[in-house]
């Protein structure tokens, strides 16, 4: 952070304003967590570097990137505040893009042309149903069984990922109805990008979800304190399985949206957004110990991640480089997570 | 039909087996409308399966329960809350990350449509918390509340469904004597206004104030229900351990010119603010005040357990100001830790298995190249084993399964592996039967006379008074006052407490 300058009149002043900026500097911190340093920091530094960067024209497409990531971290933070994670959305996205497209293929040799619209929607539900089968295995492991997030989902990534390879052979699936990708690709209505206004939707639902219902209280308590929870009456085991079911399903809809962007579907869409959205949230300032994560906030997060990404390829990093200093990011937010939690809810 | 004249509740000859053990046997309870209704008793007895089954917690294998006259089968804690009974379980059962007023409502949201109707709960939570006279934001996080705070919203959540019985497990166990006043007069007032209110404690000094009648169990048996004003404490205490018992705190011998082992000169830590004091062999060093008053934190400061701010730590004239845990403990330091759960013991090995652990470094166990010999080590832990009185069979299960009366004395186990010079007890007999006690004061006694120097920090007045030939009052992060001999007495040592606390909330 850069230090105030002072000059010789304010001298006296000084240290006085520097510890109000401080405290300031400490009460964002405990509301909204790193963020808004490491999104300072980011502008600062990359539109040094070029000034493209900060161009509307950049920024709108950082936006339009983001999306995707926004959708997974979305679901991510649903696993993240009931006191879990999900290693898994990778596959849900490449399962959905291998299941939706092969659904669509069979469909349409299947089916009359005129009867397209119903082809991409059966595609769409296929894609969505794989994900869910995803989604409700991981729930039955975490919340019926018992088994750790971390181990459940990491399972269950590979459980996914070699699906997708056995349906595909490792093959992308073409021949996806080129309407399709017209849509929800490349489409537009008001003059907004489809897959944006999906997210725009996404995110208003799940903000309800988390602040006005039954079930978002719920997931935060469970989050929170799943013993208080059960205590309380709350269905902790139910709660744990829909927030699951709800992540894999957030990261369908993005691995839809990525389908029909590329036009065809691949097993490997979901690489890394495991660890993105993962960083996402935690830089958004969803805690690793459940309980804690605004909707905005991650939204933000999402965008952070991919204005990041954009402005190392703008300023030439490598690609390998890149994987090194995400990863960087992502446990120093976490260090500096552990550090905030304990300033919020003290020791215990 | 329930009639007016029924008792409020009314359990008649519960029984309760568990795979392997009777827990309860036959056991008859009656609360009337406006009693304060003590249940008494060792860990064990059962006093915490006879208030689970009222609360719905567990089935009972046989017995009935009636509320208000009318039998009532409850599955679940939601139905016994709906019949109104309301449990304020020992573990406090907030949720931190959440606001007040969500906890209170948490698993009966109040409804519009589809969505939460955040407005009416927050009003709700508002006027619940007028009309009991609390004085808390409930906007503000669970986790920002003090522990007698957090305990007031557990008790506005057992009357959010209104309650007409009330039962508290333990209630003060976390709460400061001032935050436990606020709570007896809360308790009086609920009273008064006809709940039923069964109260679960140890603490029969602070109990005797705000009791009826008392149920002594034993063994899962009820064994008297006696009425408060009319029984002694030592009379309560026979009929709990089923002896006489001629004086629960053992006599200790002070050696007075035992020299100076360890000092502190002008410690500063979170919550201490400058304090100084020595501790001498052949004493035993009490530690009294309120929870927050430093008289753990400076003694967890100078174990290297939280950081040190300022001020300089001496053992065995030796300067150790900073140093690791790990070595003081090598230098002859035993420090035993307040939560046994949590930082005394590994919860799933077995009793050998933690008090092994301090013999790792002894030069007749580790063999050699380090190598550990079992026949050795078996020996050594078995003679601890009988020394501080856990007997043979639970010595090899894990510690987990044990009651906390024997948890306890394998944290004690632990300090016997090595000679070592000075003992810190922190909290030494928490949530721990009599007969247990009993156990653990002769130890320290032993440890006492034996040249060694010993430090008691405690909640529990009458122990760290009675156990002391010196005791340090804490306020606010100073010592308040050394007292010693027959300046002890609990007049004294009140003063002192609040002395100069007021306005710490």
């Amino acid at each position: 952070m850069s230090m105030p300058t002072t000059t010789i009149a304010e001298d006296t002043v000084a240290p006085r304003r520097s510890n109000a900026l401080l405290a300031g500097l400490r009460a964002v911190f405990l509301r909204v967590g790193v963020l808004p340093f490491f999104l300072f920091a980011t502008l600062i530094a990359f539109s040094l570097v070029s000034k493209e960067f900060l161009a509307l024209q950049n920024l709108t497409n950082v936006a339009r990137q983001s999306v995707y990531l926004i959708l997974v971290s979305l679901g991510q933070m649903l696993a993240l505040v009931t006191g879990g994670f999900d290693l898994s959305v990778g596959t849900a996205i490449a399962l959905t893009s291998v299941v939706s497209a092969l659904a669509m293929v069979t469909l349409s040799h299947m089916l009359s042309p005129d009867m397209l619209w119903l082809v991409i929607v059966l595609g769409c539900c296929a894609g969505l149903a794989a994900a869910l089968v995803i989604g409700s295995i991981n729930g039955l492991g975490v919340a019926v069984f018992g088994v750790s997030p971390f181990i459940m989902t990491l399972g269950v990534q590979s459980v996914g990922a070699g699906i997708a390879l056995f349906l595909t052979g490792g093959v992308p699936v073409s021949g996806v109805p080129y309407e399709f990708g017209d849509i929800l690709g490349f489409g537009r209505v008001f003059d907004i990008p489809v897959p944006v206004l999906v997210a725009i939707v996404a995110a208003a639902t799940i903000w309800l979800v988390m602040n006005r219902t039954r079930l978002g209280k719920h997931i935060q308590a469970v989050g929170g304190n799943a013993k208080a929870a059960r205590l309380s009456g709350v269905n902790t085991t139910k709660v744990l399985f829909i927030a699951y079911a709800l992540c894999a399903l957030l990261a369908s809809v993005a691995g839809l949206l990525l389908t029909a962007r590329v036009g065809s579907g691949e097993t490997n869409l979901g690489g890394t957004i495991a660890l993105e959205s993962i960083a996402a949230c935690v830089i958004a300032g969803v805690s690793l110990h459940g309980g804690i994560g605004r909707v905005e906030n991650v939204v933000l997060g999402g965008f952070f991640i991919v204005l990041l990404q954009n402005g190392m390829n703008i300023a030439q990093i490598g690609s390998y480089m890149q994987m090194v200093l995400l990863g960087s990011l992502l446990v120093l937010a976490v260090i500096l997570d552990q550090f905030r939690y304990r300033l919020l809810v003290g020791e215990r | 039909m329930s009639s007016v004249a029924a008792p409020l509740v009314e359990m008649t000859g519960i029984s309760k087996e568990f795979p392997g053990v009777k827990a309860l046997s036959g056991v008859h309870l009656k609360v009337e409308r406006g009693e304060v209704h003590v249940l008494f008793g060792e860990n064990g007895a059962g006093k915490s399966t006879l208030i689970s089954i009222l609360s719905g917690v567990f089935r009972p294998t046989s017995g009935a329960i009636r509320i208000a006259g009318d039998e009532v089968s409850f599955h679940s804690v939601h139905d016994a809350a709906k019949a109104g009974i309301g449990t304020v379980f020992q573990e406090f059962s907030l949720v931190p990350t959440l606001p007040v007023f969500e906890n209170l409502y948490l698993g009966r949201e109040l409804m519009r449509g589809p969505l939460t109707d955040r407005r009416a709960m927050l009003a709700g939570a508002q006027r619940l918390f007028a009309e009991l006279d609390f004085d808390i934001d409930v906007t503000r996080p669970a986790s920002s509340l003090s522990r007698a705070q957090q305990q007031m919203v557990e008790i506005a959540k057992a009357f959010l469904s209104n309650a007409r019985v009330l039962i508290l497990d333990e209630p003060t166990a976390s709460l400061t004597e001032r935050e436990t006043e606020r709570l007896f007069s809360f308790i009086g007032k609920a009273a008064a206004s006809g709940v039923g209110i069964i109260y679960i404690s140890h603490r029969i000094q602070e109990f005797q104030k705000i009791a009826d009648r008392i149920s002594i169990l034993r063994d899962g048996r009820l064994i008297a229900t006696v009425p408060a004003r009319e029984t002694s404490e030592r009379v309560l205490i026979e009929l709990m351990t089923g002896r006489a018992v001629d004086q629960v705190y053992p006599k200790i011998a002070h050696r007075a010119d035992g020299p100076v082992i360890m000092t502190l000169e002008g410690l500063r830590t979170a919550g201490v603010h400058g304090a100084s004091l020595e501790v001498r062999a052949g004493e035993v060093l009490g530690c009294a005040g309120l929870v927050g008053s430093g008289k753990s934190r400076i003694w967890r400061a100078a174990m290297g357990l939280q950081p040190l701010q300022s001020g300089r730590i001496t053992l065995k004239g030796r300067d150790v100001t900073g140093a690791a845990t790990r070595a003081l403990l090598n230098d002859g330091v035993f420090f035993l830790p307040s939560d046994r759960k949590s930082e005394g013991l590994q919860m799933t090995a077995t009793a050998r298995g933690n008090i092994e652990l301090s013999l790792l470094d002894r030069a007749d166990v580790a063999g050699p190249f380090g190598f550990v010999r079992p026949r050795r080590s078996r020996a050594l832990t078995d003679a601890i084993g009988d020394k501080v009185g856990i007997a043979r069979p639970a010595m090899d299960r894990a510690v987990s399964k044990l009651s906390g009366g024997n948890q306890q004395k394998v944290l004690f186990g632990k300090g016997f592996g090595d000679d070592r010079d000075v003992y810190i007890f922190d909290e030494p007999t928490v949530g721990v039967d009599m007969g247990t006690r009993m156990a653990l004061y002769q130890l320290i006694k032993d440890i006492a006379e034996a040249g060694k120097a010993v430090v008691v920090i405690s909640s529990d007045l009458p122990e760290v008074m009675n156990l002391s030939h010196r005791l340090l009052v804490f306020a606010k992060g100073r010592i308040a006052a050394e007292l010693s001999g027959s300046a002890i007495d609990e007049e004294n040592v009140l003063k002192h407490f609040f002395a100069e606390t007021e306005g710490s909330a």
